[in-house]
């Protein structure tokens, strides 16, 4: 049963593995940032996992409400989804120039191109 | 005025490149006042480091409230001995590198891009100091983040396409690593509930999953370990070095990669704490392991490149394999030459990567059949290049002897004489390197680029020999480095009682 209950931290290992799997095994440089995305999305749940506290409410002040979840990992990952916003966009406009550079977004041609060059 | 100002010189080191950077995109018309603006931030930053180094010195670590919210629940800088003692390192080398840039951007970067570079030089400095100065956990991955998409955008803007793919290369490893401290960060917090570093080290010892710790500490070495470039983790730097314009390499050499190694100090020494890293878990051998596979490695693999980047950016793993090998031993006299290896190898990287950036400037090619026959052709920068080589070495009379010499006498004391051997090997390798650039440049027939190429300019050229003098200088008057690095090594050290 503790296995289902902590179904979340599986699933944040999960996106982490197969993000990093992405990152390594594929040619495509879309591919790859797309890998490196899910891979941050997973620290993101990760995190926000953190936060829970068992009986807790919504973090905002009700009546007659005592035990709130911890709202602290939320405010951090708001930060952290910035971001891995900024690296996504980066990385897209990087392979853009390189696209129009290389003529290609595949790793093995960029590299061939580079070798007779 | 002046006397409330003081009280913020904490902040104000970061403030100050942070203000500059969105003024630089202001007056992007008129480069050379963005230039002035820039070197201005810098020579502040400079100042402000030397100003808090004094008052540390004489006051003990300052604290101070962003935003005068107190400190565990508030974002905390702290300034001690030890990130004074780097912060001074980063300034340092920003401000003489700042009066090299007017010319050698101008040089190597389309006019309209210009302010955009400089932009993201003040950029990366402010994340670099960011990250030195703050107290905060989370901080630290904000601020490395702020330097690394910095530094992604600098290494692109290099002349050859080539600087795009290492960039983009740097960028998915750079990424991996900081999402690594990002989670090891996160699991500091998941055991301690609080992310001031002070207060995480409090209530670390009563602790008690102790897995969940040693995981965190995997984490965070493994992902500062990709920003520092430890050995099998360092395939981003030789082409991110290579290929970024030489503004942006002397930079990024010198101080980036200075910054981690302080990142790492902290986490270990003082946030995680030896005990839990030496003892519970193997750090100190992996840490030497590598070290030396590192420095043997990264000078072999130098001696056969063909691009004089390349060859220095190799010995710059192999250098951090020094610097960690003084903190892989753990006892005052290692982390002590580790600290001062830290200041020295900035000095002789900042100076070879300028003199290399002189030689771009007129032959426009670091190739090394290229700059057959250059050293006659610009007597100054070759000597500029020869006296930080033999810095480099670790020739007597240069600092690189000092931070050798401290090393050597560190793994004696534990013994460890094979290892004491190894250094002196890695010195024999880094004759080999250096001297096959010397032999080219001076003995080669020249070029045909090289022949048309004449002296450098003064505006690159006294820069560089700034820092060459300043390599002969701390190598002669050792009193401040080896002073201060003593008393960080002490300051790290004593966190454990």
């Amino acid at each position: 049963m503790r296995f289902l209950q902590l179904y979340n931290y599986e699933i944040a290992i999960f996106l982490a593995m197969v993000g990093l799997y992405i990152v390594v095994s594929r040619g495509n440089l879309v591919k790859k940032i797309a890998g490196l995305s899910m891979f941050q999305t997973s620290v993101f749940i990760l995190y926000i996992s953190m936060g829970v506290v068992d009986g807790g409410s919504v973090p905002i002040l009700t009546e007659g409400v005592t035990r709130y979840s911890n709202p602290l990992p939320h405010v951090l990952i708001l930060t952290a989804i910035v971001v891995g916003v900024a690296t996504t966009a980066v990385a897209l406009s990087l392979v853009i120039r390189i696209n129009e550079a290389y003529g290609t977004v595949e790793e093995d041609e960029v590299h061939q191109q580079d070798e007779s060059f | 005025m002046l006397g409330t100002l003081s009280n913020d010189l904490p902040a104000l080191q970061v403030v100050v490149p942070l203000m500059s950077a969105p003024l630089c995109l202001v007056l992007a018309r008129w480069p050379r006042l963005v230039w002035i603006l820039c070197v201005a931030a810098s020579w502040t930053s400079l100042a402000i480091s030397m100003e808090l180094l004094d008052q540390v010195l004489s006051y003990g670590p300052i604290s101070y409230a962003m935003g005068g919210w107190a400190a565990p629940w508030g974002i905390e800088y702290r300034v001690d001995s030890v990130n004074a003692y780097v912060i001074l390192i980063v300034t340092g080398i920003a401000s003489v590198v700042l009066p090299f840039a007017g010319a050698s951007v101008a040089g190597e970067i389309r006019e309209d891009k210009v302010a955009m570079f400089y932009t993201l030089l003040m950029l990366c400095l402010t994340g670099l100091l960011g990250m030195t100065i703050t107290g905060d956990a989370f901080n630290v991955f904000v601020f490395l983040e702020i330097s690394s998409l910095s530094m992604y955008g600098l290494i692109s803007m290099g002349r050859d396409r080539r600087a795009l793919t290492s960039a983009f290369q740097y960028l998915v490893m750079g990424t991996i690593g900081g999402t690594f401290i990002l989670v090891g960060i996160g699991f500091l917090y998941v055991i301690t509930g609080t992310l001031n570093m002070a207060d995480i080290a409090q209530r670390l010892p009563e602790a008690t999953q102790l897995r969940t710790l040693h995981t965190a500490f995997a984490f965070l070495v493994v992902g500062i370990g990709l920003k520092l470039a430890m050995f099998p983790l360092h395939l981003w730097l030789p082409n991110a070095y290579a290929y970024a314009p030489s503004t942006a390499t002397a930079l990024i050499a010198a101080t980036a990669t200075k910054v981690a190694v302080y990142a790492l100090l902290r986490f270990v020494f003082t946030v995680i704490g030896p005990v839990t890293a030496y003892e519970d878990l193997p750090f100190g051998e992996i840490a030497m392991a590598l070290a030396t596979l590192g420095l043997l490695t990264g000078s072999f693999v130098a001696i056969f490149q063909e691009n004089v980047k390349r060859i220095l950016a190799y010995s710059s793993v192999a250098q951090i394999g020094y610097i960690l090998l003084g903190i892989g031993l753990a006892t005052a006299l290692g982390l002590q030459a580790g600290i001062l290896h830290l200041f020295n190898h900035a000095l002789m990287k900042g100076a070879l990567f300028m003199a290399v950036g002189c030689f771009f400037y007129r032959v426009g090619s670091v190739r090394l059949d290229d700059l057959r026959g250059i050293g006659r052709k610009m007597p100054w920068t070759f000597a500029a290049f020869v006296i930080a080589g033999l810095s480099l070495i670790g020739v007597p009379l240069t600092v690189g002897f000092i931070s050798k010499w401290y090393l050597l006498q560190a793994t004696l004391q534990q013994g460890y004489w094979p290892l004491a051997l190894l250094i002196l090997g890695g010195s024999l390798l880094a004759v080999v390197y250096i001297w096959r650039v010397v032999e080219a440049a001076w003995f080669g027939s020249p070029s045909v680029r090289a022949n048309d190429a004449k002296e450098a300019p003064l505006g690159l050229l006294i820069p560089t020999w700034t820092l060459v003098l300043a390599n002969l200088y701390f190598g002669i008057h050792t009193e401040l480095t080896v002073g201060v690095a003593d008393l960080a090594a002490r300051t790290l050290l004593e966190a454990i009682r």
